[in-house]
């Protein structure tokens, strides 16, 4: 197929942006996005041009790194996938896609489409672990029985992939669900309660000075993740908050 | 606990929280409003009890006053939190793809209502004020009326069809607030319930219902006078 591609190219983070238009051809629709993104830069080197600039590591939906707006909507129109897990076939011969990074001013823009989420990681870096003695006197998890119930939602909670979709998508840029779901993955168990208040305090207060929006729950969040992070997460956050204030 | 209603997620719990109150408020609201069409003596009887009993007039007005300022100003300052959060726009954005109008656009729709909120003072509150504590006339009586004046206030201010135009349209914004707001409130506070559909129906029929009926209260007045 062939596509009209609106692009946003940017030089560095300083630089004003803008949207630029390219054609590819012969696109097949059985490309994944990234795919189809690496034969316009073949191009694009092939003429001397800068080739266009985006994030990618795995290329199998795991890292996250692979972060674009397509079309309106992050990782494009498909659901719970990433960019790279999506298809050409979700488009048509003929299309006019607009590309363009997560836009955020917790994420500002390093080069054309790819953003810097390094406030994810300092968000991590507040609480999103658990301290545990690794001297070699470790208990065997499987020793502390834990429901099915709060084993499969900790487990669901910790699928994230910190790809910062959802604050992508969301028309606050909150990081609600990002955080939601690494309090909700620690709340959940038993090693998370040692140090659940400092956690979600420190984690909340992170990405409330990064700059990252409220949540007025809209649930866009949720329809857009790739791993389908439920909004309960949220609700969980909340929740822990609020238990933590009263303590 | 201070900190905790500086932080992003208490200041939803407390906008969650004012909202509460003023959908609970809505709801009396409503419920002594019916009654100018269902039975104008007890109207004019609950409305004088109401406007004139010290413990509605001086502890829960003013706790409602400051429930109402408190939200809409929340409101804005989570708005303009949350507009600093993403600097630069996207060029094109599907909203429609992942969320409700009504959610995208709370704070227009609670703008509509503050609008009506000013109007509806200028129409009751002010001249009540005036009545009570300028003129200090607390009989709720007027001449030329038999027994109390509520009943007759009222069906006189919708006679206008400008008014009641705009008390339509007015709560036709409500609906669409409260069709968002009502579950999000439960989301807000940690309750996972807003999401269940029990919730949700319940939310959607009190968010379609009660602006209904201040809607057919106004039309009754304007076509009954
Ligand atoms: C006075 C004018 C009003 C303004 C400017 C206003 C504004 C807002 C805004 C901007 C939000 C969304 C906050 C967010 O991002 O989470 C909101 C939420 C809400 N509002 Fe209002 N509002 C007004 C009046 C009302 C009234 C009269 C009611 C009910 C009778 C109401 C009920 C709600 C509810 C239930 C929510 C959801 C709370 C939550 O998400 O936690 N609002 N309002
Ligand atoms: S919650 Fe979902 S959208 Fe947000 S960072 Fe995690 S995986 Fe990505
Ligand atoms: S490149 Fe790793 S998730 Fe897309």
């Amino acid at each position: 197929m062939n596509l009209t591609l609106k692009i946003w190219r940017q030089k560095d983070s300083s630089a004003k942006g803008q949207m630029v238009d390219y054609k590819v051809t012969d696109i097949s629709e059985h490309m994944s996005f990234l795919e189809m993104m690496d034969v316009l830069n073949e191009q694009l080197v092939g003429s001397g041009d800068d080739p266009v600039a985006f994030d990618h590591d795995c290329r199998e939906g795991i890292c996250g790194m692979c972060s674009m707006y397509i079309n309106g909507e992050a990782h494009g129109p498909d659901r719970g996938v990433t960019t790279c897990q999506l298809h050409m076939r979700m488009f048509k011969d003929g299309d006019t896609i607009t590309i363009e990074p997560f836009r955020a001013a917790a994420f500002p823009v390093i080069k054309d489409l790819v953003v810097d989420r390094t406030s994810f990681e300092r968000i991590q870096q507040a609480g999103g672990y658990i301290s545990v003695n690794t001297s070699g006197n470790t208990q065997d998890a499987n020793a502390i029985p834990i429901s099915k119930h709060d084993a499969d939602e900790a487990m669901d909670a910790a699928t994230c992939i910190g790809c910062g979709a959802c604050v992508a998508t969301c028309k606050n840029s909150s990081a609600m669900l990002f955080v939601g779901a690494k309090v909700s993955q620690y709340a959940l168990l038993p090693q998370g309660q040692v140090e659940a208040a400092d956690r979600v305090q420190n984690m909340v207060a992170q990405m409330d000075l990064e700059g990252f929006g409220n949540c007025t729950n809209t649930g866009a969040c949720e329809i857009e993740c790739p791993k389908g992070i439920s909004l309960d997460n949220i609700a969980r956050l909340n929740r822990e908050l609020m238990k933590a204030a009263v303590k | 606990m201070g900190g905790f209603f500086k932080s992003s997620v208490g200041r939803k719990v407390a906008m969650a929280l004012s909202a509460f109150f003023l959908m609970f408020f809505l709801l009396q609201h409503f419920a002594i409003n019916i009654l100018s069409v269902l039975n104008p003596d007890l109207f004019n009887e609950v409305s004088h009890f109401m406007g004139t009993n010290p413990l509605i007039q001086f502890a829960l007005q003013p706790v409602l006053i400051f429930g109402v300022v408190f939200h809409f100003i929340m409101g804005f300052v989570l708005e303009i939190k949350n507009k600093k959060a993403r600097n630069v726009a996207y060029v094109k954005n599907n909203g429609a793809a992942n969320s409700t109008w009504m959610s995208r656009n709370m704070i227009y729709s609670g703008v509509a209502i503050l609008a009506f909120i000013v109007l509806h003072f200028i129409d009751f509150w002010f001249p009540e004020i005036n009545t009570k504590f300028i003129k200090g006339d607390w009989s709720g009586t007027i001449e030329g009326v038999e027994g109390f004046r509520y009943y007759e206030e009222l069906t006189h201010k919708f006679v206008s069809p400008i008014r009641v135009g705009a008390y339509v349209l007015a709560f036709v914004f409500l609906a669409l607030h409260l069709l968002h707001g009502f579950t999000s409130a439960f989301q807000s506070m940690g309750a996972t319930a807003g999401r269940k559909k029990t919730l949700q129906n319940i939310g959607k029929a009190y968010s379609i219902l009660i602006p209904l009926g201040f809607i057919f209260i106004a039309l009754y007045h304007h076509f009954n006078h």
